[in-house]
């Protein structure tokens, strides 16, 4: 009994081997996943790269050929680039926004030490002022 | 640039350049290995249809980008390109997350200031969905490879001018 064919087998309309280099990364189950590599690289390309690569590390690396190749079939221009690019943006945004965020705050926490200094200043002279026979701590005499 | 000389594709494959070849006017013989790293990656005939594929005025951004990422597939046979994509994703979730713990503050010191303030207007753009955008599916899981981000990821060299 034949085992089904794997799914560059089915579209390369050939034999799948016990030994196919396709089988482990493209199963049958999802035929779009390797009709999406084949057209952007290539059957023999994916399998040569697939070949130079150790087995443990051959799934993270078909996996990417997949991700780069939709992203170039949807962005047929740039690619995954295209992604690159954008997050290169995002990333020099939120650089100057945090920048000016950080400028904001120490123009607050010096506004607010200065306020702080004022009223402890303001506080110190009313002491000292009138010389009435009780310190004027009280909030009270403030508003008279 | 009228001339007999075969352009790189055309020196490569080892046939006559054509007045109308598509891969002359983006290949000059000047540069062999742009052609062969492209050719290695993609393949000459891939390329070939994708750049039919599109207007004229979009081939060069094409080749460029098929260019960069073949070249980052050749640093990195197993991530290439999408090592640098996971590089960057983090490096914006750190940034957002540092830029709100910054208008925490910010509202912080503005309350010990006045009890009551408007709150920071924020950028309507600035809101976490774009993380959500173009990340990584789940089969990607992996730490972020560095073999293609130093060398590449310098603003000013992803092909200059295409990035806006």
């Amino acid at each position: 009994m034949n085992s089904e064919r794997c799914a560059a087998c089915k579209y390369l309309r050939r034999r799948c081997p016990s030994d196919c280099i396709f089988a482990p990364y493209f199963p049958s189950n999802n035929p779009q996943r390797f009709a999406c590599v084949h057209k952007i690289y290539g059957a023999s390309n994916v399998g040569k790269m697939l070949q130079q690569l150790p087995t443990h590390k051959r799934v993270q690396a078909a996996n990417s050929l997949y991700y780069e190749a939709q992203c170039r079939i949807q962005d047929p221009v740039y690619g995954c680039v295209g992604i690159i690019s954008l997050l290169l943006q995002q990333i020099h945004k939120a650089e100057n926004q945090l920048a000016k965020t950080q400028a904001e705050i120490a123009v607050l926490s010096n506004s607010h030490t200065q306020d702080s200094q004022f009223q402890q200043n303001f506080l110190l002279q009313q002491g000292n002022v009138g010389q009435s026979s009780r310190p004027s701590t009280q909030p009270s005499s403030w508003f008279k | 640039m009228g001339g007999n000389s075969p352009c790189a594709s055309c020196k490569l494959l080892r046939r006559r350049c054509a007045k109308d070849c598509v891969f002359a006017p983006y290949f000059p013989s000047d540069d062999p290995h742009k052609f062969a790293i492209v050719h290695k990656v993609f393949g000459a005939s891939n390329v070939s249809k994708m750049l039919q594929e599109l207007s004229v005025h979009q081939r060069a951004d094409a080749v460029s980008s098929l260019v960069y990422e073949a070249n980052a597939r050749m640093r990195d046979p197993v991530y290439g390109c999408v090592g640098a994509i996971s590089y960057l994703q983090n490096q914006v979730s750190q940034l957002q997350m540092q830029l709100a713990v910054a208008q925490a503050e910010i509202l912080c010191i503005q309350m010990q200031n006045e009890p009551v303030m408007p709150t920071p207007q924020m950028d309507p753009e600035d809101d976490k969905s774009f993380l959500l955008q173009n990340n990584l599916p789940q089969y990607l899981n992996f730490a972020s490879s560095s073999n293609v981000i130093h060398d590449s990821l310098k603003r000013e060299s992803i092909f200059g001018d295409i990035v806006s």
